[in-house]
């Protein structure tokens, strides 16, 4: 039989809000409240929040936890500060990806990693499965008391700035402080995931409505609304971000992926190393690249990618862009027919409707690199 | 509840179909607007294209769905918004006006007696909709 759907802190502030509430990952979460595209353009010339309490976060603490995570993730753990974010990859020996992540370095000893919320079982097991799991690098899964809102847009930063104890404007991007936000402890993050400047603010999981409701009722003046699922999911897409289960599972590698930036060989063994090592040195056969329709279409995940009737890839993410007002798409396709430009056609309903690989990200990101 | 005209007959999947002397002017419900949310594309037949009570003539996709589109009634289309393919919007902003698909003339009188009246389609929606 089912299981019951999960539900964040915000669940009875969703509902009495009008949300439209739907089964994602195992969570019953808010897809949209006034609309997809009005939510989407609220984040991009305003601000909005979003409730993704539903992820998953780890914490590893100890005098191994640097080694255990170097070993785990692929990114160099080394090259991450107290204070700092890191994005990074877990992979299978083969080089496929158990999932994305980011790492928080707490303190030199301490780091917290927030994972996908329909992977937290299976990263819990594969985290805890590979390391020595004893005093040296004690694994605490927090997921179940943390709560987490991310607040983003142009207005962001005037938001989280009234509310904070803090200077936020001296938080960097990949960057994170702890202090109070409307009097509510909380990790302050500069980061996100829709292209826009702004912050991730986790709280224990019992003061995570009040944050919601500080926010929401401090940002009245800016525009403040909240933002459903749907939404998320079109901000993410113009930027290109992967989204795990749709660009990126266990049977993409990380290379193919584009996620080569974060793929560090040279720190030393990791799982996947050795095989991403020897898919780089040969060649990725595929690529994620993003395509935009030259012909009236919405090219959706597994949809066909033709190039000249023959089969060279499939949609993995696609939609209607609200921000570049168009249909646009992220598909792997043979590495060769991954050049910008490239002239390919998506097979919709049977039809091939013209397509073309362009530029990524669609929409030009605004998140603060400085 | 939603708005659902009286003058108007109704499909189990959501289409509006109004007489207009020998035609038949065919759209989506408010209520299957507000269902599918945003609506960012819609794909309707050809003038002249023959269609059949009950099966696709269209696709409507909103950001996160792909729906079909059911005739009411077969016949010919002899008229299609052609203003929807760029304003797709306008479906969720006048269900039963602007917003519109097709106009059909009908093979035979029979199919209109098989929808549903308003007060069926509201019996429908009080069920959930199914």
């Amino acid at each position: 039989m089912d299981t019951p759907l999960k539900r964040t802190p915000l669940y009875e502030a969703h509902v009495k809000a009008g949300a439209r509430m739907v089964p994602f990952g195992g969570w019953e979460m808010p897809v949209q409240y006034a609309g997809i595209v009005e939510e989407h353009r609220a984040v991009r010339g305003a601000v909005g929040l979003f409730d993704v309490s539903h992820m998953g976060e780890f914490e590893v603490a100890g005098p191994h936890a640097r080694v255990v995570l170097q070993s785990l993730t692929t990114n160099d753990v080394a090259a991450l500060a107290v204070g700092q974010v890191q994005y990074s990859v877990l992979c299978y020996p083969n080089g496929t990806i158990v999932d994305d992540l980011t790492v928080y370095r707490l303190a030199d000893d301490r780091f917290m990693l927030t994972v996908n919320a329909a992977n937290i079982d299976k990263d819990w097991a594969h985290v805890t499965q590979h390391t020595e799991h004893g005093k040296d690098a004690r694994w605490t899964n927090v997921s179940a008391d943390t709560g987490l809102i991310a607040v983003q847009g142009p207005r962001a930063e005037a938001l989280v700035g009234r509310l904070a104890d803090q200077d936020v404007t001296k938080i960097g991007y990949y960057r994170f402080a702890r202090g109070r936000v409307g009097g509510v402890p909380a990790l302050v993050s500069r980061t996100g995931y829709t292209g826009e400047d702004g912050f991730e603010l986790y709280a224990k999981a019992a003061d995570t409505a009040r944050l919601w409701a500080a926010l929401l009722g401090a940002g009245h003046g800016d525009g403040v609304q909240p933002i459903g699922l749907g939404a998320r999911d079109t901000l993410r897409l113009e930027m290109k971000y992967a989204l795990y289960g749709n660009d990126i599972d266990d049977t993409t590698n990380a290379l193919e992926a584009g996620l080569g930036w974060v793929v560090k060989p040279a720190k030393g063994a990791f799982i996947g190393g050795e095989a991403l090592e020897k898919i780089r040195a040969e060649g990725v056969r595929r690529k994620l690249v993003g395509i935009e329709m030259v012909d009236k279409a919405v090219a959706r995940h597994g949809y066909p990618v033709l190039k000249d009737g023959r089969r060279v890839g499939v949609v993995t993410s696609g939609s209607y862009g609200p921000s570049v007002d168009k249909y646009i798409a992220m598909a792997y396709v043979e590495a060769p027919l991954a050049g910008v430009g490239t002239e390919l056609a998506v097979e919709v309903r049977g039809a091939a409707k013209a397509a073309r690989v362009v530029k990524t990200p669609f929409h030009p990101s605004r998140v603060k690199k400085a | 509840m939603s708005n659902i005209p009286k003058d108007l007959k109704y499909t189990r999947e959501h289409e509006w179909a109004k007489a207009e002397g020998d035609r038949v002017r065919v759209g989506i419900t408010a209520y299957a607007q507000e269902q599918l949310g945003d609506v960012v594309f819609v794909e309707l037949p050809k003038v002249g294209t023959k269609v059949t009570a009950k099966k696709p003539f269209g696709v409507v996709e909103s950001v996160k769905a792909v729906s079909d589109l059911f005739a009411p009634v077969s016949g010919e289309v002899v008229e299609v918004n052609g203003e929807l393919p760029n304003k797709p919007e306008t479906v969720n902003q006048d269900p039963y006006g602007k917003g519109w698909m097709i106009v059909v003339k009908p093979s035979s009188k029979a199919d209109w007696d098989q929808l549903l009246t308003a007060q069926q389609y509201e019996e429908l929606l009080k069920q959930g909709g199914h």
